[in-house]
């Protein structure tokens, strides 16, 4: 048809060519990649969901087992994670924010320390790994548990079972998170470039859905294997 | 300018022709062509699927157990289930057809995520390689549904290869999903409703949801199974604590609605087929795409049916019971509005009209079988004998198989701009019909005298009806090899297709047969009603007698 290409700014061009072939228009394209994102991180709910069902089972059944098992747990390093997390959900924010209104060093100052907080996430989270798999608190045949409170007695392979839903949880949450550090690494180095600009920055939204939803996955982590009520633990 | 005339001259630019070489194939980001790469892939799946089927059956042509050992025999009926489900049922209609037709359905140049479904294959392709090498170097025993604690525990054969396989190719099923849903919502042409869209494509959108909600459960289900296998972290093992249950819970939470994957996308094939050579407009449209969705929702709450002699509660039994016999409704709407279209409409016998009579009245026995089993009471008799292997082998061979092949049928000219041949393709659609029938009725007498399924000997006295049943395999195996031949000769002596050889209506007749990349010259605006049939011409079908 008739394409009129008088006086385009940087902008539009740029918006231009990163308009893929099937779409009608630039509005279409980011709708619907942000729609994409969204189905996308439907699927992973339901992907930690099964987890977090065979979490709901055992903790009922095995509460005891639970509530000591939880209290293996670093609080204070778990505490320090969230808002770890929390100030990394901001600062992303902050950075699609900045890439919206097209100031491209900012965007790249924001979404640079949102990656330092994603390692910081997972330095700490490297700590705590360590120190459970010292005290044979992994699984498996070297898996090792002594009982606090001997009345009731608390089965050690109940207490197992927390252990692997503990590693298999925040496992995968931690691999989400390398992923992450990974996506955003590169908007890093594409936004340097100068690859978004006002009219089309979709990448950095979508990579900031992505990064909410895994904080918010920790969000729920959290509670649930740290903070499990002491009350009856003894 | 004219397409039908500049068709008869020379070979118009399509998808096929517009560039050359093996980098072309393995790098496009066309549905079409993908459709293509998949199709040629869950071919061979398909047959080696099959040569395990034959390998059952002629150890079951005879009470003892000659032909393999129990353990052989116990991978055989494994593979079988594995590679049929999870290689070749749930791909077949959404990622061959589906991948192929929705795109041009809703008047879109792709799908909306086009890099996404090319990835969706290579991630199929690493699956089905990752399952096929554990068959190779042992295969594996615990049947297509890994129950624990044998899988986990006991079994001295390679789950956890088959397990990853399965994993990978899960993620293959989300993003074609996936694509499917937003390509549905965002990418429709203007004037395109949904109440005006393709009953195909509200049946794949139904089957897409299923995927999207239900996959992944199974995929971290699978995952747990192989990581209790390799570190013994005791979640599903009793000795441990764990509870062998729950497995079975996260395992049909995805694999009772994947059954629902494989049958709706061949349920919008028939739609298509029926209302096409009957020349009328789908009766009750609304019903049969809001069908759709039902059973699509109602498929996620009935899982346990599959665990009524597990050990649940009875109340939980009887509350999935009840849910289960609702699945019937939306099953029956679809069947009796697909009676209702023929009723008084002009019916043309072509092959893909022949599968889709197949189908109906399959599809009817599988379906009012399967009440049966969600009966309580019955299900206790018939629980793991040969009338559950015929209920679901006529629901996914009768219904789903039979779907596949009328859509390949229907859609061959458009895909390869080629016609088959009718008559061929009429015997073989007869073959598949006498054949299925031989192979599977049978199986329903066996299960309710007390056969049970999964052992490679059996008493003398139900020799007769497994004679009977392993002579229907091997005419189904021609009827299923008749239509591989003919196919392949037709893309090279195949009459030229025209654009529109069933003067059906829908957007992907509208475009040349095979269709240019970009599907469409310009995008189509649509102002008329899905299967307007009784307002266009009533020219007869001309075509391929």
């Amino acid at each position: 048809m008739a394409t009129s290409d008088v006086t385009v700014d940087n902008d539009l061009r740029n918006a231009e060519r990163a308009l893929q072939h099937h779409f009608a228009d630039m509005e279409q394209q980011q709708e619907t990649s942000t729609f994409g994102m969204w189905m996308f991180l439907l699927t992973e709910i339901m992907f930690f969901g099964g987890l977090f069902t065979a979490y709901l089972v055992y903790r009922s059944s095995y509460y005891q087992a639970f509530v000591e098992g939880s209290q293996k747990m670093n609080i204070w390093l778990g505490a320090t994670n969230t808002a770890v997390l929390i100030c990394s959900s901001l600062t992303m924010a902050l950075g699609v924010r900045a890439a919206q209104t097209g100031r491209r060093k900012l965007m790249v100052v924001l979404l640079l320390i949102t990656i330092l907080f994603g390692l910081g996430f997972l330095g700490i989270k490297g700590i705590e790994y360590h120190e459970h798999w010292t005290h044979h608190e992994f699984p498996g045949p070297d898996f090792h548990f002594e009982t606090i409170d001997k009345t009731p007695p608390v089965d050690p392979t109940h207490t197992e079972i927390y252990f692997s839903l503990y590693w298999a949880m925040t496992g995968l949450h931690a691999l989400h998170m390398v992923i992450g550090v990974g996506l955003v690494s590169w908007l890093v180095i594409a936004g340097w470039m100068g690859a978004f600009t006002p009219s089309y920055f979709t990448p950095v939204e979508i990579i900031g859905l992505y990064w909410h939803f895994v904080d918010l996955v920790w969000i729920y982590l959290f509670p649930l294997l740290y903070l499990i009520s002491k009350k009856h633990g003894g | 300018m004219e397409m039908a005339t500049a068709l008869q001259t020379v070979e118009t630019e399509n998808y096929l022709n517009s560039n050359y070489g093996i980098k072309s194939w393995l790098l496009t980001t066309d549905h079409k062509r993908i459709a293509m790469l998949y199709l040629m892939s869950i071919t061979v799946m398909f047959w080696i699927g099959g040569f395990f089927a034959m390998m059952i059956r002629l150890e079951l042509l005879t009470p003892a157990g000659d032909l393999v050992t129990s353990d052989t025999y116990n991978k055989l009926f494994s593979m079988h289930g594995i590679i049929m489900v999870f290689f070749f049922l749930i791909p077949s209609v959404p990622a061959v057809i589906g991948n192929f037709v929705i795109p041009m359905m809703v008047g879109a140049k792709d799908l909306a995520f086009p890099r996404v479904n090319l990835l969706s294959w290579y991630i199929y392709m690493l699956g089905a390689c990752t399952a096929l090498f554990a068959m190779v170097t042992g295969g594996v025993d615990t049947g297509w549904t890994f129950y624990t604690p044998f899988s986990t525990t006991y079994s001295n054969t390679h789950v956890i290869g088959a397990a990853i396989g399965i994993f990978i190719t899960g993620f293959s099923s989300i993003l074609t999903g996936l694509n499917f849903i937003v390509t549905i919502h965002r990418m429709r042409a203007p004037g395109l409703t949904w109440r005006r869209l393709p009953l195909f494509c509200w049946s794949n959108y139904a089957a897409a949801l299923i995927m999207v909600l239900g996959t992944p459960v199974i995929a971290i289900t699978l995952l747990l199974v192989a990581l209790e296998r390799a570190f013994n972290i005791g979640v599903f093992n009793p000795q441990l604590g764990g509870d062998p249950l729950l497995f079975q819970h996260l395992f049909w939470f995805y694999s009772h609605p994947a059954v629902y994957i494989m049958i709706l996308p061949g349920m919008g094939v028939i739609s298509e087929i029926v209302t096409c050579f009957s020349r009328k407009r789908v009766f009750g449209y609304e019903f049969v795409a809001l069908a759709s969705i039902a059973i699509a929702v109602l498929g996620f709450v009935v899982w346990a049916h599959h665990m009524f002699v597990a050990g649940i509660s009875v109340y939980a039994a009887l509350v999935f019971s009840l849910l289960s016999y609702l699945v019937a409704i939306p099953s029956a709407v679809k069947v009796f509005n697909w009676t209702a279209t023929m009723y008084k409409g002009s019916i043309s016998y072509n092959t893909p009209m022949l599968y889709a009579f197949g189908f109906i009245g399959l599809f009817t026995i599988g379906g009012l079988t399967g009440i049966f089993l969600a009966s309580l009471g019955l299900d206790v008799h018939v629980h793991d004998t040969y009338f559950v292997v015929a209920h679901f082998h006529y629901v996914m061979v009768g219904g789903m198989v039979m779907a596949y092949m009328a859509g390949l049928h229907f859609w061959w000219p458009k895909m390869t701009g080629r016609m088959y041949p009718e008559a061929w393709a009429k015997l073989s659609a007869l073959l598949v019909f006498v054949g299925f029938n031989t192979t599977f009725f049978p199986q329903f007498i066996l299960g309710y005298m007390g056969m049970p399924r999964r052992y490679h000997a059996y008493p003398p006295e139900f020799q007769v009806l497994n004679v009977l049943s392993t002579a229907g395999a091997s005419i189904l195996a021609v009827g299923y090899v008749l239509p591989m031949i003919y196919f392949l000769w037709s893309l090279r002596y195949g009459e030229q297709a025209p654009p529109n050889p069933w003067n059906a209506v829908g957007l992907e007749w509208m475009t040349a047969s095979p269709p240019p990349t970009h599907n469409f010259d310009e995008t189509p605006i649509v102002t008329w009603e899905a299967y307007d049939y009784e307002h266009q011409p009533q020219e007869e079908v001309t075509v391929g007698h």
